[in-house]
């Protein structure tokens, strides 16, 4: 393939992906890797190098404006990513170790586990929870605007939230991505984060998750120019563009489709891996 | 809300532009780069089935400075995707300066150690 067509090819592919993750808020990450080994068959490490960038693209381009909506807290943020960095950094090291094939398989496991969080209803407990000794001497409760006005909400549930955070940080070393979905899900569903700062706070968590990976791909040679700079510009683009389209009509039947495309790429990784094809 | 938690927001609201900044300085670089690199390899073929790795121009912001430099299209690609990922890193550099004017020491503390995990991984894996 000539470098003008793999160029136009993967920027049009990264530009769908971003624009159908900020739409949905399902992140265009999740796709790029799987787009880039079974229709362009790019090697999965530098798949997963181009990934990671266009990854700190989008958290880092969008942090502005979640951070003015006034729900992501920075305490929480930050405390966490202790967790989430050092734990990209191991995930990048096991990558190095360990063959394309297993990470075609976990990142298709991981997939499909995304498609099933995304499908499930999420409903608010309502119950007022009681803040832990750990959570105050960290200062993470926090508050947020509601329709009714500012809520204020304690936090609880701190070291199995860490520790599962550490796991999204792995992830998010070993397969590109980030791990928003494991990060929601160690604050909402472990730490009893309302869900708004859950997604807010792990937005502006994703950017520097990757980058504490990022480093370590670039310097061992997995980031390529001629493949990173079209999934950048592209996916960045097609963020961009899909958080200024409001289509709020739509978006509970995108977000099937999505769900759909995801779990079809998962089984074709799992696969593909399966039989050494990746 | 108290005063306090209104700082920090309005402290990350100009982090948040400043970021904004980053990425679109970041994405300008590469983009120049990108249209040198068609210009003068557009009508290459490629193959990135195998993994070989970047050759070592490419692989420490030395090297790539050099690149860049010398006017190297792929390397000045590369320069804008340092400046992209250096831009969490400055984020988080940020807010341990915020914390610190706040006199929130224990958050100056894990703020650093953040900071000194991507420092890390940027530049003490380079060896």
């Amino acid at each position: 393939m000539s470098v003008y067509l793999f160029t136009t090819l993967v920027a049009l592919g990264s530009f769908l992906a971003g624009f159908l993750g900020a739409l949905t808020g399902l992140g265009g990450g999740v796709v790029v890797v799987p787009m880039l080994a079974l229709l362009f068959h790019v090697d999965i490490r530098y798949a997963i190098g181009a990934s990671l960038v266009s990854v700190i693209a989008t958290s880092s381009g969008a942090a502005a404006a979640y951070v003015r909506e006034g729900y992501s807290n920075i305490r929480i943020g930050m405390f966490l990513e202790t967790a989430t960095t050092i734990g990209a950094i191991v995930g990048a090291y096991v990558a190095l170790v360990v063959s394309g094939s297993s990470i075609a398989v976990v990142f298709g496991l991981v997939l499909l586990y995304s498609a099933y969080l995304s499908s499930r209803n999420r409903e608010a407990s309502g119950v007022a929870i009681q803040a832990s000794p750990l959570a105050k001497k960290l200062r993470l409760n926090g508050s947020y605007p509601t329709p009714q006005g500012i809520e204020s909400y304690n936090v609880t549930g701190v070291v199995p939230g860490y520790g599962l955070m550490f796991g999204a940080g792995v992830l998010s070393g070993l397969l590109g991505i980030g791990s928003g979905a494991v990060k929601v899900l160690a604050m909402d569903q472990a730490m009893k984060i309302p869900f708004k700062v859950s997604t807010t706070t792990s937005n502006f968590m994703i950017g520097v998750t990757a980058a504490a990976s990022a480093g370590l791909y670039l310097s061992r040679g997995y980031i390529a120019p001629g493949i990173a700079m079209p999934v950048m510009l592209g996916v960045l683009a097609g963020s961009l563009v899909g958080a200024k389209i409001l289509v709020k009509v739509h978006v509970k039947i995108l977000r099937y489709v999505f769900a759909v495309v995801i779990v079809v790429l998962g089984c074709e990784m799992i696969f593909n891996g399966i039989t050494g094809r990746l | 809300m108290t005063s306090k938690d209104w700082n920090d927001q309005r402290i990350e609201i100009i982090i948040g532009s400043l970021l904004r900044a980053g990425v679109m300085l970041a994405a300008a670089v590469v983009l120049f780069g990108a249209v040198l690199y068609l210009m003068r390899h557009g009508h290459d073929t490629i193959n990135y089935t195998m993994f070989n790795g970047e050759p070592g121009a490419l692989k420490s912001i030395p090297a790539v400075l050099k690149g860049v430099a010398s006017f190297h299209p792929r390397s000045i690609i590369q320069f804008g995707l340092l400046l992209l990922i250096a831009t969490p890193i400055a984020r988080v550099l940020f807010s341990a300066i915020a914390f610190a004017m706040e006199k929130d020491y224990l958050y100056v503390v894990i703020t650093l150690i953040v900071l000194a995990v991507l420092l890390y991984s940027l530049l003490g894996s380079a060896g």
